[in-house]
């Protein structure tokens, strides 16, 4: 038994953990294990990458394949991870088209959460940019899938939670980039129509998010830092700075839970507080920052999740549709800022709808929000779904740990369809995960 | 009259073993230093997805594959003629742990974990030796283990194949010590490959792949010759091969 708790580390969960160690294992163990699903860096939040009954561990299918330099394909086996990916192909001028806030995933598991970055409302999520897979199902098959050859069963696997059958492998596009530097213009806002507005213009930049201040309240509700990102041009890079500069190696680490009452309404407003302030600082005048300070903040301290102490904490994400967006998030923050639960920082960003069957983004604002397990918890988050449901949003699969098979219902309305598929292909018994089964998939 | 200013072909490594982790890992610190690599493994497909591995990520085309079978030594000489040119480095990493329990009840068992370790790496680098001789330089990189520094209860059979082969590229490196031929034994100790996945290893003591194939590179400059890739192993080592039989004996390392 391993403890394959998600990134969250709440639910606990542990179970037997099997390898696959080349795409035949793993498509035979397709066949071979019931109630299976496959597993990357284990970097989902909740329960998904956690099998009914068994796990396949892919990270041993980490072995490129081949790359196109005109078309920047990369064929790559499902459990190379995004790192690997970057640390391997920046130094030659790409960069993948879509990047979650984590460099620490694998190219199956970014697929099956059909991952998106900062750049989602120009550039789609990542499953826009994969060209084809390789599917093994339970049957003994292995199917390659594609926007032209069974284009539903891609466009259920886009996104599909590893539902629909193991990933073994898959064709990503990398687009070309001139430096490893990110250009960053942080734009202050002091409120939640303020940060709303500065995300709707900055609709030509390439990459925007805004941190929000979870707990400020009343006039200062929603108060955020909006930071829009361009990668830089050669030219713009400072003499004396590689152009394609290395991943930090972090030295930063967590090296034990912290005690639970150390993140507190009071540590968590002092945390923002002086969070809002020093980017205050740098308002409005372009910086260059490094690739993975700018995409992966969090990767420079290792297991940073460690800081919500043993109970473990749960990041939920949500997106509410427009017209009622801006709305409905303010509500949410209000009702977070009057409980004063501690999150330390949350994040706002606009989407646009997303391609696969089972897909987060909608066209939209999407809040993230980490906060500790405590007894408070669960009543708050029940109450923030409702909200979810009632505006016609949805909640995103590969953060959750907690939402109600009822709001799922309500959020994926192409559930029928993805459930019927996957009784076509043949997996509805035999490929399932322990948040399939909370939710009733 | 151009010699100097064109560039010399480059160096070429063979690895046997190209589909164990340390043998790709070998081969991918090779490719970093511009080398051309030669994949010789049992498993010509499995290589061939290490070999398109390492393609990939340098974008050269600079790697191919061979068919070897280790148990085969009567291929080897054949084998060594259609490589075409004789490489300028060997980095023999096949292996095989095999089960000490089985190997105790099943002779042919015990026998393919000793032909693995030890005859065929052996006769496939003496085959190399004589070849380097006549050229009159080349390395020997020969990957045995900590095993073979003394025998004992839970792994004997690999450990005498390793303790075999150490003895072996001994006295090769012994014959050889007057030409430029040189010969290098690497004792990794604990390395985090599939072969051990499951094992519980000690953290300290245990080396990812990607350290041994640094350490063996690292190989082609200076005077080694028999290197332990984590240091306090030569220590361990050391004093478990100290320890008097009468007492050794009795214990259960």
């Amino acid at each position: 038994m391993k403890d394959l708790s998600g990134w969250g580390r709440y639910p606990r969960l542990s179970g037997p953990l099997d390898a696959a160690l080349s795409a035949d294992a793993a498509a035979r163990a397709t066949a071979q294990l019931p109630g299976l699903i496959a597993r990357g860096l284990g970097r989902s939040y909740g329960d998904a990458a956690v099998g009914r009954d068994s796990t396949l561990d892919l990270t041993g299918l980490n072995r490129m394949q081949s790359f196109d330099p005109e078309t920047g394909i990369l064929a790559a086996e499902a459990g190379v991870s995004l790192a690997d990916i970057i640390a391997t192909f920046l130094p030659r001028g790409y960069f993948p088209c879509a990047v979650p806030g984590t460099r620490f995933v694998t190219v199956g598991g970014m697929i099956a959460s059909d991952v998106h970055g900062k750049n989602q409302h120009v550039d789609g999520t990542f499953g826009d940019h994969v060209a084809w897979l390789m599917l093994a199902l339970p049957d003994e098959r292995v199917t390659r899938c594609s926007r032209d050859e069974n284009p539903e069963l891609f466009a259920a696997t886009v996104g599909g939670m590893g539902l629909t059958g193991t990933i073994l492998s898959a064709g990503i596009r990398l687009k070309r980039v001139e430096t490893g530097w990110i250009r960053q213009i942080t734009h202050p806002a002091r409120n939640l129509t303020e940060a709303v507005a500065l995300l709707r213009q900055s609709g030509t930049a390439t990459y925007t998010v805004a941190w929000i201040d979870v707990l400020a309240r009343g006039d200062a509700l929603g108060r955020s830092l909006v930071l829009e990102g361009e990668h830089a041009t050669a030219e713009q890079v400072r003499w004396g700075d590689l152009r394609f500069p290395p991943a930090r190696n972090g030295r930063l680490g967590i090296p034990t839970d912290m005690p639970g009452w150390m993140l507190n309404a009071t540590t968590a407003r002092l945390f923002n507080e002086v969070y809002y302030r020093l980017g205050a600082r740098k308002a409005d005048r372009a910086i260059l920052v490094p690739w993975d300070a700018y995409f992966f903040p969090l990767d420079g301290v290792a297991h940073w999740n460690r800081i919500y102490g043993r109970r473990g904490f749960v990041q939920h994400q949500c997106v509410i549709p427009e017209p009622k967006a801006e709305a409905v998030i303010s509500e949410i923050l209000d009702r977070i800022s009057g409980r004063g639960a501690g999150s330390f920082l949350a994040v706002l960003k606009r989407l646009a709808a997303g391609s696969g069957l089972m897909s987060f983004p909608m066209e939209g604002l999407t809040l993230a929000l980490d906060m500790p397990v405590s007894a408070d918890l669960m009543p708050l988050l029940r109450e923030i779904d409702a909200l979810v449901v009632e505006a016609g949003g949805r909640i995103y699969l590969a953060k959750d740990a907690t939402q109600s098979p009822e709001t799922f219902l309500a959020g994926y309305p192409q559930l029928d369809r993805f459930r019927q598929l996957r009784d076509e292909i043949g997996v509805s018994s035999r490929i399932a995960s322990k948040l399939s089964d909370r939710l009733g998939i | 009259m151009n010699d100097i200013v064109e560039q010399s072909p480059a160096k070429t490594v063979l690895v046997v073993g190209g589909t164990s982790d340390i043998g790709r890992a070998v081969a991918a610190a090779y490719a970093g230093m511009g080398w051309t690599i030669r994949l010789a493994a049992r498993d010509a497909d499995a290589a061939e997805r290490n070999a398109a591995d390492i393609r990939t990520r340098s974008g050269e085309d600079h790697v191919t594959v061979h068919h070897l079978d280790i148990l085969e030594t009567e291929t080897f000489a054949p084998f060594l003629d259609q490589l075409g040119d004789l490489p300028d480095t060997v980095v023999c990493v096949v292996g095989l742990l095999g089960d000490q329990e089985r190997a105790q009840e099943d002779p042919d068992h015990a026998a393919q974990v000793i032909r693995t370790n030890f005859e065929g790496p052996a006769l496939l680098l003496e085959a190399l030796a004589q070849r380097f001789a006549e050229r009159g330089h080349g390395l020997i990189v020969g990957v045995s283990s900590v095993a073979g520094d003394r025998g004992r209860a839970s792994n004997y059979v690999y450990g005498a194949g390793k303790a075999g082969l150490t003895a072996y590229l001994s006295g090769l490196r012994n014959r050889l010590s007057d030409t430029d031929v040189r010969v290098v034994t690497v004792k990794p100790g604990f390395v985090r490959t599939s072969m051990t996945a499951g094992m519980d290893l000690i953290g300290p003591l245990t080396a990812a792949p990607e350290a041994v194939a640094s350490r063996i590179a690292s190989l082609q400059t200076g005077s080694a010759d028999v290197v332990y890739v984590l240091r306090a192993w030569r220590l361990i080592m050391f004093i478990i091969r100290a320890i008097p039989e009468a007492v050794f004996k009795k214990l259960k390392l």
